[in-house]
C-alpha cells in the first residue's frame, strides 16, 4: 500500500476509477505517511484523520452505487491554513486565531467537497502569510524534506513540503508575492499563481487583496492543471473573480506534454537573473533553457527595466494594504482578546493588548510599516509612487508578451538555505520573492517547476510567466518542458530526495 | 464599531501608554524611522509594543524605509497609479435575501458572547 503515496494525483485518480483501490485506503495511506514523517517534517498544523475518512468512504459509496464521479474524487488533499475550512480549525499560523474554528467554507474548499476530495488537514505556513520560510509560523518551521536543517520556502512551506515529503499528493497554496512558486523551487515541486480572479479569494484569510490569488501545489504539472479545473471559475461572492469561463487546464497540460515546442518565443528577463543568483541557479536554469532550445524554442532576451524597483514597490502595497486587512483581528468577534495589564479594560485598551500579544515580530513589522506608509504626509511618496510602479511594471509585461509567448526566469535566486540565515535580516529575507512579485503586481499567472538540482544537491525552480487569463500556456508549455527534464533524467527529481526517516 | 472622535481616539491610545510622549507627524521627506516615530505609528496600528520591540522595529524599519523609499525615483508625474492588476468594474446582484452564517456557530467563537450578539469590552474609557 506504501505505492500508493508515490503516485501522482492523475495516476492515483485512474487507479480509483478503475476500483483497483478504494479512496478510504488512499485516504488512510497518506494518514500514515504523515504520521510516520510528520514529526521531523510538519508540515500539517492540524490533521483531520475522521473528517477525511468520512468523505473517502462517502466518495466510495458513491462510485459503488454507480455515481458519475468528478475525475480526482477520492484523491486527498491538504490546505494551506490561511483558507476557511468549516469545523476545522484555521489559524493561518497565528496565535491570534490558535484554536478558531471557522462557521463557513471558502468557496475552493467548497468545491473541493463538492468534487469529493477528502481533505487531510491544514498545512503549516508564515504567520497570516507573511514570509518565504515559515520560520514565521507561530507554531515553528516546517523543515524541507530535501534537508531537514533548512527551510521549505514561504509562506506555503508547508503545502510545497508535504507534497514533496509524499504526506499529500495535491495541496492547496497562496501567493500573494511569491507564496507557492518560490516553496515549489525550493523543494522541488510544482506550484501555480493562476491569473488574479482566476480563483475565488472568498474565505482566504486575506493578506494584500490585490495580490492574493490561491492556487495548486503538486509534483506534476498535469496534476496542477487537474486541481485548477477543481477550484477556478467565477464566484459571485468575490467581486474580484473572473466572469469568463476557463478552458480545460488539465487538457492544456495534456496536450503540452506530448507537445512540439517549435516556433515558441520564450523571453529571458534581464533583470530576473545574473548577479545575485547562484551560479547553480543560473546553471540549472541554462541548462533548462537549452533543452527548450533543442525543442525548437526560440529562446531570446527581453529588458523589464521597471522590475527593479517592483521589491520596493511590493514592500509598500503590500504591508499598506496587509494593514488594513489585519484590523479586522481586534479581540472583539473572534480569536483572541487580551486584557491589559493595568487600568480600564477599554475596547480601545483591549485591542492594543490583543494585538501586542497575538501578532508576531513579523506582522508587527508589516502592520507598522503600512500603517506608516499610508499615514498623513508620507502617502503620496510611498503608497500613491508604489502605485505608479504598478502601472510601470503593467507596461514592461505588455511590452513583453508583444515579442514573446512566455517569459522565463529562475523562480529564486537560491536553493533552500538553513534555518536562521535570514531570520534576523528582513531585507535579506525579502530578496527571495524578487522574481516571483512582478507577476503579482501585474496580476498575470506564473508556475514554478523544477529544473533540476543545484551545485550543493537542492532543487532550482524554473519560472514561466504568461499575460493575465493565459494559464492555459503556462501548462502547456510546463508540461512540455517537464517532459523534456524527465526524459533526461529517467526518474521525476524528487525520487532523488534523500529517504525520511519513518516513525511510529 | 462605535462613534468616536479623532482627539477621543488619540487621547486614549495615549493614555494607555503614559510613558511615552506622542510626536507631532513631519513632512514627507525620506525620512528615518526612530523609536518615537514607532510609538507613534504602534498607538495608530493599535498594537501594544514593549520597548525592546520599539528599538528592535526602529532599527528594522528605518533599514526597510530606506530601501522602498526608491519607489519615488522611478516612476514621473505623467504615469498615473494602478490600484488593482485587473480592471474593475463594480459588480451588482439582485436585492434578494442570500444565504447568511448560522448566529450559534459565529458566537461560539468569540472571545465573549451575551444575548445573542458579540460582548465587547466598555466602549469609553470614563472610570465605571
Amino acid at each position: 500500500m506504501s505505492e500508493l503515496i508515490r503516485l501522482t494525483a492523475a495516476e492515483l485518480a485512474a487507479t480509483l476509477a478503475a476500483g483497483e483501490v478504494s479512496s478510504v485506503e488512499a485516504t488512510q495511506a497518506h494518514l500514515d505517511r504523515i504520521g510516520a514523517v510528520d514529526g521531523d517534517v510538519h508540515a500539517f498544523l492540524n490533521v483531520s484523520d475522521a473528517e477525511a475518512l468520512a468523505s473517502a468512504a462517502a466518495v466510495d459509496a458513491a462510485r459503488a452505487a454507480g455515481e458519475t464521479l468528478h475525475p480526482l474524487a477520492g484523491v486527498p488533499i491538504a490546505v494551506k491554513d490561511v483558507v476557511v475550512t468549516k469545523g476545522q480549525v484555521t489559524t493561518a499560523g497565528s496565535k491570534m486565531l490558535e484554536g478558531w474554528v471557522p462557521p463557513y467554507d471558502a468557496t475552493l474548499v467548497t468545491r473541493l467537497r463538492e468534487a469529493g476530495l477528502p481533505i487531510l488537514g491544514k498545512t503549516n505556513m508564515d504567520e497570516f502569510a507573511m514570509g518565504s520560510s515559515t520560520e514565521h509560523s507561530a507554531y515553528g518551521p516546517t523543515r524541507n524534506p530535501w534537508d531537514l536543517g533548512r527551510i521549505p520556502g514561504g509562506s506555503g512551506g508547508g503545502s510545497a513540503a508535504a507534497v514533496a515529503a509524499y504526506e499529500a499528493p495535491l495541496a492547496i497554496g497562496t501567493d500573494t508575492g511569491g507564496s507557492i512558486r518560490q516553496p515549489a523551487a525550493v523543494t522541488g515541486t510544482v506550484g501555480v499563481k493562476p491569473t488574479y480572479g482566476s480563483v475565488s479569494r472568498y474565505g482566504l484569510i486575506a493578506l494584500a487583496s490585490s495580490l492574493d490569488q490561491a492556487g495548486p501545489c503538486t509534483r506534476t504539472v498535469l496534476d496542477s492543471a487537474l486541481l485548477h479545473d477543481v477550484i477556478g471559475g467565477h464566484d459571485p461572492r468575490d467581486s474580484t473573480s473572473l466572469p469568463e469561463a476557463a478552458p480545460s487546464y488539465a487538457d492544456a497540460a495534456r496536450a503540452g506534454a506530448h507537445g512540439d515546442l517549435k516556433g515558441l518565443r520564450v523571453g529571458v528577463v534581464t533583470e530576473l537573473g545574473g548577479e545575485g543568483y547562484e551560479p547553480g541557479v543560473r546553471a540549472s536554469f541554462q541548462a533548462a533553457l537549452d533543452a527548450l532550445t533543442a525543442a525548437g524554442a526560440d529562446i531570446v532576451e527581453v529588458t523589464c527595466p521597471s522590475f527593479s524597483a517592483a521589491l520596493a514597490a511590493y514592500y509598500l502595497i503590500l504591508p499598506s494594504e496587509a494593514s488594513s486587512n489585519l484590523a479586522k483581528f481586534d479581540g472583539m468577534r473572534y480569536g483572541l482578546r487580551v486584557e491589559p495589564g493595568e487600568g480600564a479594560a477599554t475596547a480601545e485598551r483591549v485591542m492594543s493588548a490583543t494585538r501586542g500579544a497575538g501578532f508576531g515580530d513579523e506582522v508587527k513589522r508589516r502592520i507598522i510599516l503600512g500603517t506608516y506608509a499610508l499615514s498623513a504626509g508620507y502617502y503620496d511618496a510611498y503608497y500613491g509612487s508604489a502605485q505608479k510602479v504598478r502601472t510601470l511594471i503593467q507596461r514592461d509585461f505588455a511590452a513583453a508578451f508583444e515579442q514573446v509567448d512566455v517569459l522565463v526566469s529562475p523562480t529564486a535566486p537560491t536553493t533552500a538555505f538553513p534555518f536562521g540565515a535570514k531570520l534576523d535580516d528582513p531585507l535579506a529575507m525579502y530578496l527571495n520573492d524578487v522574481a516571483t512579485i512582478p507577476a503579482n503586481l501585474a496580476g498575470i499567472p506564473g508556475i514554478s517547476l523544477p529544473s533540476g538540482l543545484s551545485d550543493d544537491g537542492l532543487p532550482v525552480g524554473f519560472q514561466i510567466l504568461a499575460p493575465a487569463r493565459q494559464d492555459a500556456r503556462l501548462y502547456g508549455v510546463g508540461a512540455a518542458l517537464e517532459t523534456l527534464l524527465l526524459d533526461d533524467w529517467g526518474a521525476p527529481l524528487l525520487s532523488r530526495a534523500p529517504k525520511l526517516e519513518v516513525s511510529r | 464599531m462605535c462613534a468616536l472622535s479623532g482627539d477621543a481616539l488619540e487621547r486614549m491610545s495615549v493614555d494607555a501608554r503614559p510613558e511615552v510622549p506622542a510626536v507631532p507627524h513631519r513632512l514627507a521627506t525620506m525620512s528615518t524611522i526612530d523609536s518615537a516615530e514607532v510609538v507613534r505609528l504602534a498607538g495608530l496600528a493599535r498594537i501594544d509594543l514593549s520597548e525592546d520591540e520599539v528599538t528592535r522595529l526602529a532599527g528594522e524599519l528605518d533599514v526597510i524605509v530606506q530601501a522602498v523609499a526608491t519607489v519615488s525615483e522611478v516612476a514621473g508625474a505623467d504615469v498615473p497609479a494602478t490600484s488593482h492588476p485587473i480592471p474593475l468594474t463594480n459588480v451588482f446582484r439582485d436585492d434578494v435575501p442570500g444565504e447568511t452564517l448560522d448566529t450559534a456557530a459565529v458566537l461560539s467563537q468569540a472571545p465573549e458572547a451575551q444575548d445573542d450578539k458579540f460582548a465587547v469590552p466598555q466602549i469609553l474609557g470614563e472610570e465605571v
